[in-house]
């Protein structure tokens, strides 16, 4: 396949990027997306040129570093992250645009690389239980009902990819937010903490520059985990229980 | 060794400061008071439709509007009461949607180059949309309640020849029947938004509060624009 990118260029943070135009040839339909792009920086490293820097690490779909928009699709058109994308899903001739997620909450560090640290704040401010870690305790110690461990682990496959902030109109992170919190807050593991986890994590998420849920749909959408939309209803509802608790222990 | 966990000893803001200062409470103000002048809206078409019964009928009705709770409530309480609770709800819904919108905007501040129409209309319209219903509210207001923009004399106390007065201008029937439409497109998308910033969206209930804001915005359009159609045709003169 031979094939026309235009991907974003940008030197660092400060400097100003623009759309750069590269022709690649000899592209597999077997071949990864990553690995067309591999493909482009050893072209580009044999010219002599800076190659494109992009994010990955597991290329297995599991970790969440990839993150490219793809002709205006956050991971491309295939539901999953960008390293199990193929190019089978383009045709020779195509013309493909990939751009970096772009979020004020997640400036470009370079090219195609943007910081996404700003979830992990989210995640310090209440992802977590205080439960006193040591050796894995007894599986049934905890007995959890299969209804909230299935919801918990539909909630637990978020990967923290950020596809959601990209996809979105408003750069909100509602639909990451709320997979984290709903993944703790069903289980008992996580009652402890449940009230504070998703006040705190709402107000960091605030803090950080996201914007705010118009409920347009794109993040879910865009998931290549299916974190579904009504995620974030089921995290507005904790959060009115929450602050209302709060208030009566005041 | 364990170490200690940390206790928190700071005091948590009031649930009002909460609220107000977050994205999530500011979504909920929104929510309230959308629900609140849903509800004002029902009433309103189902009275408005009182026109098609004659202009005894309707005067009567509009009298009465002033006479409610009486002897409990002097002449036109109720009645401000009611415009009282209007006002907060306007004010509190544009105002929290104003800042939303504002922090939106900066969490997105360089558009993509391969840009693709996202989400469906009504939702891609909220902002306009509600842009339009707000120049409407006032312009509807100064046109019959108070007076002040009325085509022809207006007649305190005489609601149906008021209302024939503006619709027989061209203007008076564009600029109602385009708000009324872009009425329809917000209570669409607004409603069942509502329903998911109040939580009481779920997997099961889904469909049913898609159809309900469905339903509810074709009829409030449809019952709201019948007044003008009534007065173009003839039916109400």
């Amino acid at each position: 396949m031979k094939l026309t990118l235009r991907v974003w260029r940008q030197q660092n943070a400060d400097a100003d990027g623009a759309m750069s135009t590269y022709e690649v040839d000899g592209i597999s339909s077997d071949m990864s997306f990553l690995e067309m792009l591999d493909t482009l920086n050893e072209e580009l490293i044999l010219r002599g040129e800076d190659p494109v820097a992009f994010d990955h690490d597991c290329r297995e779909g599991i970790c969440g570093a990839c993150s490219l928009v793809i002709n205006g699709d956050a991971h491309g058109p295939e539901r999953t992250t960008t390293c199990q994308l193929h190019m089978r899903s383009f045709k020779d001739g195509d013309t493909i645009d990939v751009e970096p997620w772009r979020a004020s909450a997640f400036p470009v560090i370079k090219d195609l690389v943007v910081d996404r640290t700003a979830f992990d704040r989210i995640i310090q401010a209440g992802g977590y239980i205080t439960a006193p870690t040591g050796a894995a305790p007894e599986a049934h110690a905890t007995p959890v009902p299969k209804p909230d461990a299935d919801l918990a682990f539909e909630h637990a496959e978020c990967i923290g990819c950020g596809a959601c902030v990209a996809a979105c109109p408003n750069g909100a992170a509602m639909l990451f937010t709320s997979a984290k919190v709903n993944h703790l807050n069903v289980l008992p593991q996580g009652a402890p903490e449940r009230e504070t986890r998703v006040l705190d994590m709402v107000a960091q998420m605030d803090e950080e520059g996201f914007g705010g849920c118009t409920l347009a749909g794109e993040c879910a959408t865009a998931c290549p985990k299916g974190i579904p939309l009504v995620s974030i209803t089921s995290m507005n509802k904790e959060w009115l229980r929450a602050t209302r608790k709060v208030a009566k222990q005041r | 060794m364990y170490m200690a966990l940390a206790t928190r000893t700071d005091r948590r803001p009031s649930i009002a400061r909460t609220v107000w200062d977050s994205s999530v409470g500011k979504k909920t103000v929104m929510a309230v008071s959308g629900v609140i002048m849903l509800l004002y809206l029902v009433a309103h078409m189902i009275g408005n439709l009182k026109i098609y019964f004659g202009a005894g009928e309707f005067n009567a009705y509009g009298h009465w509007l002033r006479t409610v709770g009486e002897p409990f409530m002097h002449y036109e309480w109720t009645l401000w009461l009611i415009r009282v609770v209007l006002v907060v709800a306007v004010v509190a819904h544009a105002v929290s949607a104003y800042q939303l919108s504002r922090r939106d905007i900066r969490a997105r501040p360089s558009k993509y180059v391969h840009k693709k129409p996202r989400a469906s209309y009504a939702t891609r319209t909220m902002r306009w949309g509600g842009i339009i219903l707000g120049l409407f509210i006032v312009w509807h207001v100064l046109d019959l309640t108070t007076g002040t923009v009325h085509p022809g004399g207006f007649q305190e106390g005489h609601p149906y020849q008021n209302v024939v007065d503006t619709f027989s201008t061209w203007y008076g029937n564009v600029i109602y029947i385009v708000a009324m439409l872009a009425l329809g497109l917000h209570i669409r998308h607004g409603f069942w938004s509502a329903a998911q910033t109040l939580g009481v969206g779920s997997r099961t209930r889904d469909r049913a509060l898609k159809t309900v804001a469905g339903v509810l915005a074709l009829l409030l359009t449809a019952g709201f624009i019948a007044v003008p159609v009534g007065v173009m045709t003839g039916v109400v003169s």
